[in-house]
């Protein structure tokens, strides 16, 4: 029974992801163009709503072209790896307390390891393979580059966004993400409590998935397309997909640790009943990640992009210092107020 | 066989196809990227037994740094440089017979073992008790470990810097 609501969860989470990251499309490009007062796509379907499904069709019937010195098996490989590890991160994030249904106690989560934290952190490790590997497998030299850039980067940055993570475990005194989002009941988010830790963790993760300011792996104009220069048709599309569901995922565990994930205040003063309350907190939890999306969003097309050694430096010698400060700060926090 | 056997037996496969690949690729770019999968099914396993911290611990060392620089080192030397490296067998009658005197101790540590075969229990708590254990029974090799790894970052620092004049 349990391999069966196994199963079905991963069938609703998978789905509900594919729709989430199609239309974060679709709002990238609204957005984008109302940022800078255009209108944006606007004529298939209403509104253009429909242009997000009509490009996945388009990439769908486009010739598969694999460049004739590159390395074949690494070269499809490479796609696969991004797009599984993006979703493979979503099997330890609840959208919600149990509910109780027909008489079965469900965890609205794939997955409840109990080292969430560390699971997502070794696997969002791992998805740095995808785009060194497709750098290598392309067999060229703009490939290579953005490939050996993000890898750099990815490295790089994972240590200041282990660090701020540790501040939260700190308090929450648990690896799992349920357990983090309870502990955060009421007013008690992180954001508040350790706002530094806040700060460096959404850098890190902008520097993570790859996101303008931090986009330098493929930098358009010094790198033609980056790490997937080489890639059409639907190995582009996945790599494509993997960066919107990476996305997702930031933005997932942004409101998780840092953001109280499903708690607002004051939700159990309104008297509602247990299954009401608990679709009222999923509510909430999908607004909050839509909120932090917006923001992804919204930087990306206001703020220009690093340089690479002013990238390095910045996760170094500022983002560094800045998460061990933060982990003093909950330390003090935790001897002075005993929270 | 059961569900859990049949996922022993794929993770088991995974690691020695691809240990296999390490050992016997000429290119040693492959031999690099075939690692990545060797640490994948050995992780796989340590699931398996239960030990997810210390499987997920593996992914993120292993995986996630050193793996990583060894591709890197790999990637820029073979690409940049015009020498051709390459894996090769040498002295293939010495390794031979340590090969073949190891897996004799293996095979027999292997048939002598009384093995407990026991289903493992299912721990909820396990990085608490690994937390716990680490800081009241380990506590003076968890600090050892830690300064020799302080010393290793100063001496790869030391290494790294460039004079001033």
């Amino acid at each position: 029974m349990d391999i069966v609501f196994a199963l079905i969860k991963i069938v609703i989470a998978v789905a509900v992801l594919l729709f989430m990251v199609t239309y974060l499309v679709y709002f990238e490009r609204k957005i984008s163009a109302w940022i800078q007062d255009r209108i944006g796509p606007n004529r298939v379907g209403w509104g253009g709503l429909l242009q997000s499904p009509a490009d996945v069709l388009k990439l769908f019937f486009k010739e598969d072209i694999v460049p004739r010195a590159a390395n074949k098996f690494v070269h499809s490989l490479a796609p696969v790896i991004s797009l599984t590890i993006a979703f493979i991160t979503y099997t330890v994030i609840p959208i919600g307390n149990d509910i109780q249904l027909f008489g079965y106690n469900i965890k609205l989560v794939v997955a409840d390891v109990d080292a969430g934290i560390l699971f997502i952190l070794a696997f969002t490790s791992i998805g740095v393979y995808g785009i060194t590997l497709s750098g290598w497998g392309s067999n060229n030299k703009y490939s290579l580059l953005g490939g050996l850039r993000s890898s750099a980067q990815m490295i790089s940055y994972e240590l200041s966004m282990g660090i701020s993570v540790v501040g939260v475990l700190m308090l929450a005194g648990s690896l799992k993400i349920s357990d983090i989002i309870n502990y955060q009941s009421g007013w008690m988010w992180n954001a508040i409590l350790q706002p530094i830790g806040f700060i460096t963790f959404v850098v890190a993760a902008f520097a993570e998935t790859n996101r303008l300011p931090f986009d330098l792996p493929e930098a358009e104009p010094e790198l033609v397309g980056g790490y997937h220069t080489e890639y059409s048709s639907l190995k582009f599309a996945m790599f494509f997909l993997a960066e919107y569901a990476n996305m997702i995922v930031a933005s997932a565990l942004i409101s998780a640790l840092y953001l109280g994930g499903w708690n607002l205040p004051f939700v159990h003063d309104l008297g509602l009943n247990p299954t009401l309350t608990i679709l009222f907190q999923i509510t909430t939890y999908f607004i909050k990640i839509l909120c932090v999306l917006f923001f992804f969003i919204w930087v990306r097309w206001s703020i220009p992009r690093f340089r690479y050694d002013q990238l390095m430096s910045l996760g170094w010698k500022v983002m560094l210092p800045l998460s061990l400060i933060n982990l003093i700060w909950v330390a003090f926090l935790i001897y002075v107020f005993k929270i | 066989m059961q569900l859990y056997d049949i996922i022993f037996y794929l993770f088991a496969l995974i690691t020695l196809a691809s240990a296999l690949i390490v050992v016997s690729s000429k290119n040693i770019v492959y031999s690099a990227f075939s690692l990545l999968f060797t640490f994948f099914g050995v992780a796989g396993i340590y699931v398996l037994l239960n030990a997810d911290f210390i499987a997920v611990v593996q992914l993120i060392v292993y995986v996630g740094g050193i793996l990583i620089l060894i591709i890197f080192g790999v990637m820029l030397t073979s690409k940049i440089t015009d020498v051709q490296i390459k894996s090769e067998s040498i002295q293939i009658l010495p390794a031979t017979i340590a090969v073949g005197i190891f897996a004799g101790i293996l095979t027999a540590s292997l048939l002598k073992t009384d093995w407990r075969v026991a289903f493992p229990a299912s721990h909820d708590q396990t990085i608490f008790t690994i937390g716990r254990q680490l800081i009241t029974g380990y506590v003076l090799p968890f600090e050892l470990a830690g300064i020799v790894l302080l010393i290793a970052l100063i001496g790869s620092v030391m290494i790294a810097r460039k004079e001033r004049s």
